[in-house]
């Protein structure tokens, strides 16, 4: 077997076993009886974790080796690598604070991000000249750790806002809470249609004016959206149902958005489903699981998931980020999408720091800006490359 | 000044809310740390007298409280955060791509991005982070940083350094942690202590009042990186001016020679030679993603350059050169000389060098050349008069030729990538010209009447290197004020400052517990050490407020 397929398997292999370990993570809160017996899932929970973990590094590794440089060069690279950052921090705040429901979502999240990678190219791809650095996996890999560190801090508020909003009313805190377990959920449409659509092979080519020239655009998926100005080639197909609006330009940018939309459909049954089966609120199915976690120490670990992830945030997304820059471009700071939205990640987080200082801003307050912190870090990853190119358009 | 003297003999300045000495709440300052009404007393910087909570009557005193204001601060950052998130709607101008139909902000962002981006573009958007405004936001957080800090450190570290072991019984009270033991044996309290110091607590014992405290210098860590900050925004002020920073850009043809600019003719840089590499579309490793993107996947851009220096230039002479470096500028690998540094930035393919044409009779089958010339594309002459009598005006050159809106003959650039030419023609003996238009592919009479023709035979190309020029002086400021912020923030995120108070009361002890975060380790620490004795574990008393 040759280093890539190894490769391959060891991250199939990580990918299997957190989706065991979450489910061992869950038998703790499940298990009611005995203590001894809670203590025992919790801790299988934890070492398969560390395993899947292992075959992840080795799955680094070996890519590392195979294709000769760090493997954080394209999308997909990226995030698997994120996801990876993700369990890390969850095995060191496991070990600071024993705590094992944090397993039960921060594994999920991991897992969802994983999958979500996969749909993109897993080829080897080589390095563009502005990549070949060894800042690229210094940077690249301490910006990740940052960000999974402080997605810990959102585990932990995720779990801290199901555990104490009043379900017994519908409020906007109810519906923020919807709002952010059906985000979660989108993530599972795209997976489920990226799939789907692959499986089956579908492919349609369109022919769309950009600037001067004709571009071909390969969609994957039946184009509800098809590119602006652009005309179905392939036969059998099925016709665009309308046009992306001419506003949104990039590479590929009808593909994309039409992507987007099946997400959104497939997301939306997805949960409509769910709310169908379980008759209530998503939120209000799982609060009851977590009637015996201390909301004192969900607010503690979200904080100091915080503090421990801005500092290495800083240095890998600023600091080291400035430094390539300098090397690379002979400016240190040039406002480039991705650039300006690390910039806004740490001003967000520099005022969560602050604001944490203020009365009444622990608890929930504290929870929701987790959240918020979140949703700009998957911005930054998701949304700069997808829809605002810039230099860190790879992939 | 009204100083205000508690009762343990300790003189606190004017507006102090817990005593630095005894910590005994000062009656009639409560309401200053919110305090009042509430059962925990709010620590935060140890309820010292901060002059932005004490005087407020001049406008000095109404400016230092607004900019001391943590929800200030936080507001300015809001605000700098949600400003940066508007400038990434639509691309700065500086990144408006190359691609585009014009490159003209004021037609761009209109164009592409309709009414969205005509608003964009006149509220200054496409220029927001270096807008007045903006950089006043940012002065506003330095502002804020300055005044935040010294309004908090000066009086907490006196605070800290005057406070003294033997604390009021209301001080320990009203700790999120305390408990109180009835009866403590003298070896309970020693064991204590011992194992406070192996935890790595400095213990002091006042007469038996106790003061176990650990990773003070954490609550420096704020400040520490405050002052980073302001020395990076420092530098960012030095790097606007041309003494710091300079930014060049310059095009170098293979084989020419430039002056660098922004060195005031000091430096010459050659272009010795343009080299791009692709990767191997058959390669088995990469074989498969390079066919996803097309079969054209760079690896290598580089320049082969040679690095002159002026001696002592005389003006109006040609100065003498002294080769300083030969050497490749790559991506990531940019070269170095003087305060200079020179990065591989751009590159155009395949310019024409020059072209070279002959004249031959128009009915001609077999063209024979009656007579030929070359035009150097990189100087073109005017006029050509030839061996062997024909003269050749050129009458328009378009380096880079193409037809604009309204049909007419343009050029795009002034680099010669498609060069066109209307050349007038005189034949021997002839005042009257005859016009023919000759670019790459293209050879029009206009008028069907020419009796001679033009034809191109032959040309020789080039590649064109583009290179940046800085100058920064202003980097080591920006190195020192980061590495000032990561030691700081490391100081103030990873360690916290943790204090246990232990008061002596009857037979037994108070015992309370403070710390500035990771109330879970003082926990711990408080759980470790009292085992083995009879002293109560401390009750956390915090109340979340609803």
């Amino acid at each position: 077997m040759d280093l890539f397929s190894f490769s391959s398997t060891m991250l199939y292999t990580a990918f299997v076993v957190y989706l065991i370990a979450t489910i061992f993570f869950g038998a703790t809160i499940r298990d009611k009886r005995g203590k001894a017996k809670k203590g025992t899932a919790g801790k299988i929970g934890i070492t398969l974790t560390i395993i899947g973990f292992l075959a992840q590094i080795a799955y680094f590794i070996t890519r590392w080796m195979a294709s000769g440089h760090a493997p954080v060069s394209n999308l997909f690279e990226f995030m698997t690598f994120f996801g990876m950052t993700i369990v890390f921090a969850f095995i060191i705040i496991y070990f600071i604070y024993k705590l094992s429901v944090l397993g039960l979502f921060a594994l999920p999240v991991a897992l969802l991000i994983i999958a979500y990678a996969s749909m993109f190219p897993t080829d080897i791809a080589p390095l563009i000249p502005s990549l070949q650095s060894h800042w690229l996996y210094i940077h690249v890999t301490t910006v990740s750790l940052g960000q999974g560190i402080l997605s810990i801090s959102f585990v932990a508020g995720l779990i801290y806002l199901i555990r104490q909003i009043d379900q017994s009313v519908k409020s906007k805190r109810t519906t923020w809470l919807e709002v952010i377990l059906y985000s979660l959920i989108l993530f599972v449409g795209f997976i489920i249609t990226t799939t789907v659509f692959n499986m089956m092979n579908y492919s349609a080519s369109f022919e769309y004016p950009s600037g001067n020239n004709v571009l071909t655009s390969e969609y994957t998926m039946p184009a509800i959206a098809g590119p602006t100005d652009g005309t179905l080639i392939t036969e059998d197909a099925m016709q665009p149902w309308f046009e992306t609006p001419g506003w949104m330009h990039g590479v590929d940018a009808g593909k994309k958005f039409n992507t987007l939309i099946w997400s959104f459909i497939t997301g939306s049954i997805l949960y409509v489903l769910l709310r169908l089966i379980l008759r209530k609120r998503i939120g209000a199915a799982i609060q009851p699981l977590l009637k015996s976690t201390k909301p004192d120490l969900l607010d503690e670990i979200a904080y100091r998931a915080v503090a421990i992830g801005f500092p290495v945030f800083t240095l890998g997304g600023l600091i080291f980020a400035a430094i390539w820059a300098e090397e690379a471009w002979g400016r240190f700071w040039g406002w480039d999408p991705k650039e300006v939205w690390a910039l806004i990640t740490w001003f967000f987080y520099a005022a969560f720091l602050h604001l944490r200082l203020s009365r009444g801003w622990h608890g929930e307050k504290s929870a929701w800006l987790a959240a918020g912190g979140f949703a700009i870090i998957m911005f930054n990853l998701i949304a700069v490359n997808l829809i605002l190119a810039g230099l860190h358009s790879y992939a | 000044m009204n100083k205000i003297k508690c009762e343990c003999g300790h003189v606190n300045p004017e507006g102090t809310v817990l005593c630095e000495a005894c910590g005994k709440p000062i009656e009639g300052n409560q309401h200053i740390d919110g305090n009042d009404g509430k059962k925990l007393l709010n620590m935060r910087y140890d309820g010292t007298a901060r002059r932005s909570q004490t005087y407020n009557k001049s406008i000095i005193d109404k400016t230092w409280s607004f900019f001391s204001s943590v929800k200030v601060g936080v507001w300015l950052i809001v605000l700098a955060l949600i400003a940066s998130a508007v400038g990434s709607i639509f691309p700065q101008e500086m990144y408006i791509p190359a691609d585009a139909v014009s490159r003209d902000p004021e037609i761009f962002y209109e164009e592409r991005y309709g009414i969205f981006g005509l608003i964009f573009y006149q509220l200054g958007f496409h220029n927001l982070y270096s807008s007045w405004w903006y950089m006043i936001l940012i002065a506003l957080i330095g502002v804020s940083l300055v005044i935040c800090s010294l309004d908090r450190f000066v009086p907490l570290y006196k605070a800290l350094r005057k406070q003294k072991a033997k604390r009021h019984d209301t001080f320990l009270s009203r700790q999120r942690l305390f408990s109180e033991t009835e009866v403590v044996s003298d070896e309970e309290i020693q064991k204590l202590e011992k194992k406070l110091k192996k935890r790595g607590y400095k213990v002091r014992n006042e007469e038996g009042h106790i003061l176990a405290e650990k990773g003070r210098f954490s609550r420096w860590g704020p400040y520490v990186n405050h002052i980073g900050l302001i020395i990076i925004l420092l530098a960012a002020l030095l790097r606007s001016t041309p003494f710091f920073y300079t930014s060049e850009y310059v095009w170098i043809r293979e084989g020419a020679q430039e002056v660098v600019p922004g060195t005031k003719g000091e430096y010459y840089i050659e272009n010795k030679d343009f080299i791009i590499e692709n990767y191997d579309e058959n390669d088995e490793r990469f074989g498969e993603a390079i066919k996803q993107e097309g079969g054209m996947v760079p690896n290598n851009y580089q320049t082969n350059v040679a690095v002159y220096q002026a001696k002592e230039a005389v003006p109006g002479a040609e100065p003498e050169l002294e080769k300083i470096v030969e050497d490749n500028i790559q991506m990531n690998q940019p070269i170095e000389f003087g305060s200079y540094t020179v990065y591989q930035s751009g590159y155009q393919l395949n310019e024409f060098t020059n072209m070279t044409f002959k004249i031959h009779e128009t009915d001609d089958q077999n063209e024979e050349a009656l007579d030929s010339f070359t035009i150097d594309l990189t100087s073109p002459e005017s006029e050509y008069n030839l061996d062997n009598g024909f003269r050749v005006e050129v009458g328009q050159y378009y380096p880079d030729y193409y037809l604009d809106d309204n049909g007419e003959p343009a050029s795009e650039t002034n680099f010669p990538r498609n060069p066109a030419f209307v050349l007038l023609v005189y034949p021997p003996d002839s005042e009257k010209p005859e016009i023919s238009f000759l670019g790459i592919g293209k050879n029009i009479d206009a008028t069907g009447e020419n009796q001679y023709k033009v034809g191109i035979t032959d040309f020789e190309m080039h590649d064109v290197s583009g290179l940046s020029v800085r100058k920064d002086y202003s980097l080591p400021f920006f190195v020192v004020g980061a590495a000032i912020f990561m030691i700081g923030v490391i100081q103030g995120m990873y360690w916290q400052h943790r204090r246990i108070w232990i008061r002596p009361k009857k037979e037994g002890i108070m015992l309370a517990a403070h710390t500035n975060k990771n109330w879970f380790g003082v926990k711990k620490d408080i759980e470790n050490t009292i085992s083995g004795t009879n002293i109560k574990m401390v009750d956390d008393q915090q109340e979340l407020e609803e």
